[in-house]
């Protein structure tokens, strides 16, 4: 069997067998597809780019072309047992909205976000003055998807003032490599919550 | 990938009959004529079937030719056919004219056996059920007990839905393209018109024109004129015709003007869609069919959609186009919320595409439903609804 990524890997294992998973920006699909084969997961996901939708299809994985910023109301109430939004939030909108309609669809979300507050992140803006580049964030400041530049510290800080519970945290240097939270606002690359209401 | 040179080749229409057939509206057909086409080969478990359904003028001739002399492959050759969207190569594929069609299906230009004339205003009304009961009675007599995918476009579409809604346990995926669970006020409207088109035609003759040698082409030719329009997307005629002039204009200000003239593009293009129409087709049979079309209703028949589907077993690939605004994407979304009310997996694509309505027949526009179609065909047998098992 082919190796899992370590966000998958960790994903895998926090969720039950036969749970009802929504990947919300799921992209091509491979970590649904993961879930459905490791966990008999009933799976479905959500995404905006009409390429990655048929990367979906192709693997086998059921996939909504659709919006997450013009919200899951097409979504009942605990419908799913997980919702995932990896990755993706910063490239919305209206993140409150998707956070609350989250853990609304959702029993359970998981979040991966990519850390703004990362040193080098910080060295890049402070030392060259320019909006950072790097791997994980490669593009310019006028066509960046990524809209909502958030730290560690401010997404704990906003699930703190919106009353979401976060119920287990991981870190992660790359999203194959996790990390010690240890100073994780300035430390690490990414962040994963697993949160709810 | 679309290698729209291959085809399956000379094909034949065939014909099954049934001495009666129940109707929604509690009538019987009897006897009941079925005209279908088959291309690709029925597999050992007969596992493998794909039923396709036509839209409102189409017929069983979806592919190859029936004659090396044809001018034009069946109707969706384009899709249907080795390699392609519909691989003939995979699939044992099965396309029917629907009733009360025209093209050697039982309808109204049928003959009654009990009077021994055609059944003309006397056939009964027909819903969407009847439509695909029909094609059910087809599977049967072929031996089929389950199909691994049903797909159609529009009026097609529509059966899909319904398919998948009466059959649960006989349909694997349910593939709708174009299409809505009810036919909007506006697809009313401009059915209403296509119909006063064919009966303000005196030679409609209140529906009995068989045998007379009158038949109403003028009015079924304006149906199709007004059909087509929507059918189009209004940058598709733009970038087709614009405001392009047909050759030269009678009209002057000594003669006056001569009304009977096309003198745009669009205009000749109409004309000549229409007079086909109206020499290839039948008017009652536009008539039965369009009403079918307006008394779609799946929100009612089960009090909401989301009811409808509350058994439905069939994975589902809903399919729109950007531009149709016929059935607009959003009846489409509709669709797709009902089914996830359901918790029932759904893939859903709203396709870019400049032609409208008729984007799923159009050549140049087809790359994207072939891509996604096959792939979706090709993983249905891998995973199974709700629960994603794979199928023993």
């Amino acid at each position: 069997m082919e190796t899992l990524r370590t966000d998958h890997k960790i994903i895998a294992s926090l969720i039950h067998k036969g749970a009802k998973v929504l990947d919300l920006g799921c992209g091509d699909g491979i970590l649904l597809k993961k879930l459905h084969s490791l966990k008999d997961a009933s799976i479905q996901g959500v995404e905006i780019d009409t390429e990655k939708i048929k990367e979906c299809s192709r693997v086998g994985v059921p996939v909504i072309h659709g919006d997450i910023d013009e919200g899951l109301s097409d979504y009942p109430d605990k419908s799913y047992d997980f919702v995932i939004c990896s990755q993706t939030l910063q490239a919305v909108h209206k993140p409150r909205e998707v956070l609350n309609e989250m853990l609304r669809v959702g029993r359970k979300g998981i979040v991966i976000l990519p850390n703004f507050g990362h040193w080098r992140i910080r060295k890049m803006l402070f030392f060259g003055g320019r909006m950072p580049k790097s791997n994980e964030l490669p593009y310019d400041w006028f066509n960046s998807p990524n809209i909502r530049h958030l730290t560690i510290k401010d997404f704990k800080e906003f699930c703190a003032k919106e009353g979401i519970r976060i119920e287990k945290e991981y870190y992660f240097k790359s999203l194959d490599r996790e990390k010690p939270g240890f100073l994780a606002n300035l430390l690490c690359r990414y962040g994963m919550f697993v949160i709810s209401r | 990938m679309a290698s729209t040179e291959k085809s399956v080749g000379l094909v034949k229409t065939q014909k099954c009959r049934f001495d009666s057939f129940k109707l929604d509206c509690g009538r019987t057909l009897s006897p009941l004529e079925i005209a279908y086409e088959t291309y690709g080969k029925l597999n050992d478990d007969k596992s493998n079937v794909v039923l396709v359904i036509h839209a409102l003028s189409g017929d069983a001739h979806a592919a190859g030719k029936h004659s090396p002399e044809d001018k034009k492959p069946g109707w969706w050759d384009i899709f249907v056919g080795p390699g392609k969207g519909i691989d003939t190569e995979k699939y044992f594929v099965v396309c029917s004219n629907i009733i009360g069609g025209c093209k050697g299906s039982t309808g109204p230009s049928s003959i009654d056996p009990k009077t021994g004339k055609p059944y003309a205003t006397t056939f009964p009304p027909l819903t969407i059920k009847d439509l695909v009961n029909a094609q059910k009675k087809l599977m049967d007599f072929l031996g089929i007990k389950k199909i691994l995918g049903v797909i159609g476009g529009s009026l097609g579409g529509m059966q899909v839905l319904q398919w998948a809604v009466d059959y649960p346990d006989f349909v694997d995926a349910a593939i709708s393209i174009a299409s809505s669970a009810k036919l909007s006020a506006q697809g009313i409207a401009f059915n209403a018109v296509g119909r006063e088109a064919i009966t303000s035609d005196p030679d409609w003759c209140n529906g009995n024109y068989y045998g007379t040698g009158k038949n109403p082409e003028t009015g079924l030719a304006i149906a199709r004129m007004i059909g087509h329009i929507t059918y189009l997307s209004e940058d598709v005629i733009e970038q087709k015709f614009g405001r392009k002039v047909k050759g030269k204009n009678n009209s002057s200000p000594a003669a006056g003007v001569d009304f009977t003239q096309d003198e745009y593009e669009i205009e000749s293009y109409l004309s000549y869609q229409g007079d086909s129409f109206g020499k290839r087709f039948d008017a009652n049979s536009y008539l039965y069919l369009s009403k079918a079309m307006d008394g779609y209703n799946l929100y009612e028949d089960y009090g909401a959609l989301e009811n409808a589907f509350k058994g439905v077993k069939s994975k589902f690939l809903i399919v729109s186009y950007t531009s149709d605004w016929l059935f607009p994407a959003s009846q489409s979304k509709d669709i797709v919320r009902a089914l996830k009310a359901n918790n029932i997996p759904v893939t859903y694509y709203n396709i870019a595409a400049e032609s409208g309505h008729d984007s799923f027949l159009v050549k140049n526009e087809i790359g994207e439903l072939e891509e996604i179609v096959s792939s979706f065909l090709a993983n249905i047998k891998e995973v199974s609804n709700g629960n994603f098992k794979n199928r023993p």
